[in-house]
Parts: structure tokens; sequence; C-alpha cells
């Protein structure tokens, strides 16, 4: 699946997307465990009580399922208009 | 009409748009124009940046309306928001509203105006002298739509 994130995430990441071989279906709170193991800064910048998280470009929670066709994005709180 | 875009554009031909859409129905268009000003989460700011969701953002922004059509009686609904770097003064955010009465136009324009502040996935950095920054969602924001309840065309349906 392709991974994507915005704005202050993805600069204090350094990466604005990434391929993740997703091997069986899980869940979003999986997926950012496994990303919170790469240690820092991602451990403490994928946090899921300030993170925001979409699939497939509607908004979805730590519990969302997951397969690999999809398209996954982390970001912070919107601040337009 | 839903239209993400660095480009300006022109409170008039907006305008006229919605003018011309629906015509023998319309009664009232409500319009809003948001711009950069000097001062946001810090003082002296001198520009912005806005980032987006590319499809996302496109996709809230029709939930929204989809919302405010359903709550009030709408003849047609334009919004448009650019992204890029913005100069201060210059316009950020459009939202044009036509119906048959005043006060459906008004709540629509203000309802579409507050959940594309909490909901769009669009990310605002404020250009300060010699640094950036990224601007903090603010709790005043959530708060603002408490006055559209938990009624016919919010989240809480």
């Amino acid at each position: 699946m392709n991974i994507l994130y915005f704005a202050s995430l993805r600069e204090r990441l350094g990466l604005d997307q990434e391929h993740w071989p997703a091997p069986h279906p899980g869940t979003l709170r999986e997926l950012l465990a496994a990303l919170r193991e790469r240690g820092e800064p991602w451990q403490s910048l994928l946090n899921d009580d300030t993170v925001l998280m979409a699939v497939n470009q509607e908004i979805a929670s730590p519990d969302t399922a997951i397969d690999p066709e999809d398209e996954v994005a982390f970001f912070p709180p919107v601040t337009g208009g | 009409m839903i239209r993400i875009q660095t480009e300006d554009f022109s409170l008039d031909a907006e305008y006229q748009a919605l003018r011309n859409n629906q015509t023998s129905k319309t009664g009232a268009i409500c319009t809003f124009t948001g711009l950069v000003r000097d001062f946001g989460d810090a003082e002296s700011v001198e520009g912005i940046c806005l980032e987006h969701y590319p499809g996302m953002t496109e996709k809230c922004l029709q939930h929204i309306i989809d919302r405010a059509k359903n709550r009030w009686q709408l003849n047609a609904v334009s919004v448009i928001h650019r992204v890029g770097e913005l100069a201060l003064g210059e316009q950020i955010v459009f939202v044009g509203v036509s119906s048959a009465h005043r006060k459906d136009a008004f709540e629509a324009c203000e309802f579409i105006m507050d959940y594309l502040k909490s909901e769009a996935t669009i990310w605002k950095k404020e250009k300060l002298k010699d640094k950036t920054f990224w601007v903090k969602a603010k709790q005043s924001d959530q708060q603002s739509l408490t006055k559209w309840g938990q009624g016919k065309g919010t989240n809480g349906e």
C-alpha cells in the first residue's frame, strides 16, 4: 500500500510518501505500531492520540481495517480557511 | 462547484456565475472571502503557505456541501480554496451560496466555512521574517461547530 504524510508530519519525518509491503489484512493500529518500531522520530510523532488518519481519502480510526490496495494517509489536525 | 487552485479568483466572476445559475429561483446570494492578514498564531506574519491532500480535500468539501444542501434550501454552492504561497492581503478562500431566501444563504455560507476549517485536509504555515511554522488547530474552531447542533446535516446525523 501507499502511505502519504502531510504538513508538519511530512516535514518532521522527512518523507511525503512511501510504499509499505502489507503482507496480510490488518488495522491502522497495527500499521502505526509497525511504523513506530522504526524508533524516533516515528515513535513520538505517530501517536494514536494526536495523528489523524485516512484510508482511501476517508477519515479513519485506528480500528479501521486496511488491505494492500489501500491508500493510507497520516496528518496533523487541519488548519485551512 | 469546488476548486483547489494556486491562482487567484475573481469575486465578481464567481458572483456572476452564482447569479446565472437557476436565475429565476434565486432571491439571495451570500459570499464569504478569507484573506491573508499580518497576525495569526504569531505577530508580524509576512505571508502564508498552504498545503493540501489532493483528492481528499475535494471529497471533504463535497461532503460538507451535501450536508448544507440537506439542511437548507440551496440553489448553487461554490467553494474555492487556494494553495501554495500567498502574500499579505491575498485571497485565500471563497464560499458562495445562492438560495431563494436570505436566511438559508447566510446560514449555509457560515456552516460551510465553519466545517471547512475543521474538516478539509488543508494545512497552513505562517511565514515570519526569519522563520516559518505550522499553524496549530484552534479549539475555538471546534467550538464554533457546536452552534450547528447535532441536527440534520451535521456529523451527528
